[in-house]
């Protein structure tokens, strides 16, 4: 890691953060004559600006400087044109006419957008799947629904890479659903390195986080409602559009949320059963951090992605203002 | 009330959930217009049984019979009864408004019509003007207006409640109960009301349904119920009674606490056990010497309209009430006339509920 240039503010500004922090904890052990119940926050307050505030702190201020430190706003502009620095340079070696030959590269902005367009569609049919799983789980005249739920629960006690390299032995040339298409006479099938396998091992990791806060928020649901609905002239079907349904939304807002933040930021599933051929925004993030040694364009990225995110979070925390659904909206 | 026609018939009706019986051989009928209250301690099936007829449990065995049509099989959304559950189950993310025209909206009434039915039911339990507001605003009493207008607006046949006042304090539940029974008589709708409160049924019952472990023990008007318990179980859960076993003599004379009573009782055979029933106020203070028992005062509490005075007489301590108190310690004389000495076959062992 040669090209760890931190600047010389951030070491001080952790050290003086440090004492700051340690200055506070001894002037509140003295001013309240003992420790206070909220002295038990301090190590994780500590934890969270170390790894989470000052990274953040870091990714703007990269974002916003040149390699040199300088103030600088050409890292969004090449985000926008991946062109950009190229034209520049263009400009000053063959002048304008030259630069102007140049067309803006839109490889940054399409990975954004192709990378919503993966995340939407592993969340919505995430959700056409989850849903009436969850459902099936919190019926309670369903003896199988709590096996299911341990069902659920046992392929996310693994690593999430383990889950993601057993899909390449599945799904490879000589993986075992090709091994048995050959046994049956199909023939072998190209069944990796597609956008197809990609959404697959996208859905097959972040499905629980769809099914689990549905299923809290439909096995909380008083019983009693559905009878209402059902005594008030609901059949089955009704019941479930009219009373089941809003009342789980929630649940469903919390699952979106949990599925479509790591979705878009992913970016092993795409390396390992995309192959490189599909490229999500998390992959050029990496890239440009590890391959092209930019930390600022790649904090740049960073950058936006933070804020589309946080923008889509505070979206549906108005739909849910009561955090039911649990989780992190 | 003989002259109404039958709306509901129980027949047979048992259930069992795991091999354990709630229900054994129910056998009921409902008439039209009727106010019935299924009364017993928790857990001794009468919820089971409103939920028989609402159509949310099925029956282990028997029929469910409604204006001479089975209506076993019948899906709830099919049948012509509405529940007043009893945490009202309020739809929270509907307000007051459509919650009410829910079961209206359902059946597709234009909207004019669906508003002027709200707001006629809104009037109905006083809770005009409040259409707009969310049902977790409300308070315990307001929701219960609610509930129960969200049941009338579809005009049911029959309105079932499960304890819908339990919840409510005292003062307010009285209110209720004299509010439901008056929107009973005045819109001609059979209730059938569930409660475990037994004051709460003597009050607003045309027809109570004592029931225990899965049994009736008695069907009858209030006043015959509370006069002529049939055993000592229901003596026991209407009003205060003091129950003793005794030896029946002869016909007409009965003999406990070691003294001979003449009563009006007969057919029991002579020198049968019987348990004998007293209600506390039937039970008469007399001189020491004038009584048909002697005994002493153990304790005395003011009740308000009475005192209530333990009396230790032969082995024995009876619960009076009287409205002159007689100071503890005091001897005192006991005595009853044979129209209040109530003589019941005795009670099997009860089976302890669930």
């Amino acid at each position: 890691m040669n090209n760890l240039h931190l600047p010389a503010w951030a070491s001080w500004a952790m050290l003086i953060g440090l004492a700051l922090f340690i200055g506070l904890i001894v002037l509140s052990v003295r001013r309240n004559h003992g420790i206070k119940r909220s002295l038990f926050a301090a190590p994780y307050s500590l934890w969270m600006i170390i790894f989470t505030l000052l990274p953040c702190v870091l990714i703007a201020y990269y974002a916003l400087t040149d390699a040199n430190g300088h103030f600088t706003l050409d890292n969004f502009r090449s985000f926008w044109d991946s062109n950009h620095l190229m034209r520049e340079n263009l400009r000053s070696v063959a002048g304008d006419e030259v630069a102007a030959t140049v067309a803006r590269g839109s490889v940054n902005v399409d990975t954004l957008v192709y990378s919503l367009w993966m995340a939407f569609l592993c969340t919505a049919i995430s959700l056409i799947l989850g849903y009436p799983a969850a459902l099936f789980m919190a019926d309670r005249h369903m003896k199988l629904g709590s096996t299911l739920v341990v069902l659920f629960i046992i392929p996310m006690w693994m690593n999430f890479l383990l889950r993601t390299i057993a899909w390449m032995s599945l799904l490879e040339d000589n993986g075992l659903i090709n091994a048995f298409l050959e046994w049956i006479g199909i023939g072998r099938v190209q069944l990796m390195y597609n956008q197809e396998a990609v959404l697959l091992g996208m859905i097959y990791n972040f499905l629980p986080f769809m099914v689990f806060p549905v299923y809290t928020s439909l096995s909380k649901l008083d019983p009693k409602l559905s009878e209402a609905a059902q005594d008030l002239g609901c059949n089955e079907f009704r019941t479930l559009l009219k009373v089941t349904m809003p009342l789980s939304l929630p649940g469903v807002i919390s699952g979106i949320t949990m599925v479509f933040m790591p979705s878009v930021t992913t970016f092993f599933i795409p390396r390992v059963l995309g192959g490189g051929n599909t490229r999500m925004f998390g992959d050029l993030i990496e890239s440009t951090f590890l391959k092209a040694g930019d930390w600022n364009l790649g904090s740049a990225l960073s950058l936006i992605m933070m804020i589309l995110i946080l923008i889509s979070l505070s979206i549906l925390r108005k739909a849910d203002p009561n955090g039911e659904g649990s989780g992190i909206a | 009330m003989s002259e109404q026609p039958r709306m509901i018939h129980l027949e047979n009706i048992s259930k069992e959930y795991d091999g354990v019986t709630v229900l054994s051989d129910i056998n009921l009928y409902i008439l039209k217009k009727e106010f019935v209250t299924l009364l017993g301690p928790s857990g001794c099936g009468k919820t089971t049984t409103l939920r028989i007829i609402g159509g949310f449990e099925y029956p282990s065995s028997g029929r469910v019979i409604y204006e001479g049509k089975d209506i076993t099989d019948l899906p709830p959304y099919k049948r012509r009864v509405n529940t007043v559950f009893q945490k009202y189950a309020l739809f929270p993310h509907l307000n007051v408004h459509d919650n009410i025209a829910f079961g209206l909206k359902l059946k597709k009434m234009p909207r004019a019509e669906i508003n002027r039915r709200v707001d006629k039911m809104l009037d109905l339990v006083n809770m005009n003007g409040y259409g707009k507001r969310s049902v977790d605003s409300l308070s315990g009493g307001q929701q219960q207006r609610i509930a129960i207008a969200r049941s009338l607006v579809n005009e049911p046949d029959v309105l079932l409640l499960d304890e819908p006042l339990g919840a409510l304090d005292l003062k307010l539940r009285k209110e209720m109960q004299l509010e439901l029974k008056s929107m009973q008589q005045q819109l001609g709708i059979t209730f059938l009301y569930v409660t475990h409160d037994q004051e709460e049924a003597l009050t607003m019952s045309d027809t109570i349904v004592v029931m225990n472990a899965g049994r009736i023990l008695q069907i009858g008007t209030p006043k015959n119920i509370y006069d002529e318990p049939k055993n000592a179980f229901v003596a026991n859960f209407i009003g205060e009674s003091n129950i003793i076993r005794g030896t029946m003599v002869h016909d007409e004379l009965v003999s406990f606490c070691g003294a001979d009573f003449p009563c009006v009782d007969s057919g029991f055979g002579d020198n049968a056990p019987v348990d004998v029933v007293i209600r506390p106020e039937d039970i008469v203070i007399v001189g020491e010497d004038v009584g048909q028992i002697t005994g002493i005062v153990k304790s005395v509490l003011f009740k308000g309209v009475h005192y209530e005075m333990m009396i230790e007489a032969g082995n024995f301590t009876w619960k009076v009430h009287s409205t002159t108190m007689q100071p503890v310690g005091s001897k005192v004389g006991l005595s009853v006339i044979p129209f209040n000495i109530h003589i019941m076959q005795p009670m099997r062992e009860e089976k302890p509920n669930e």
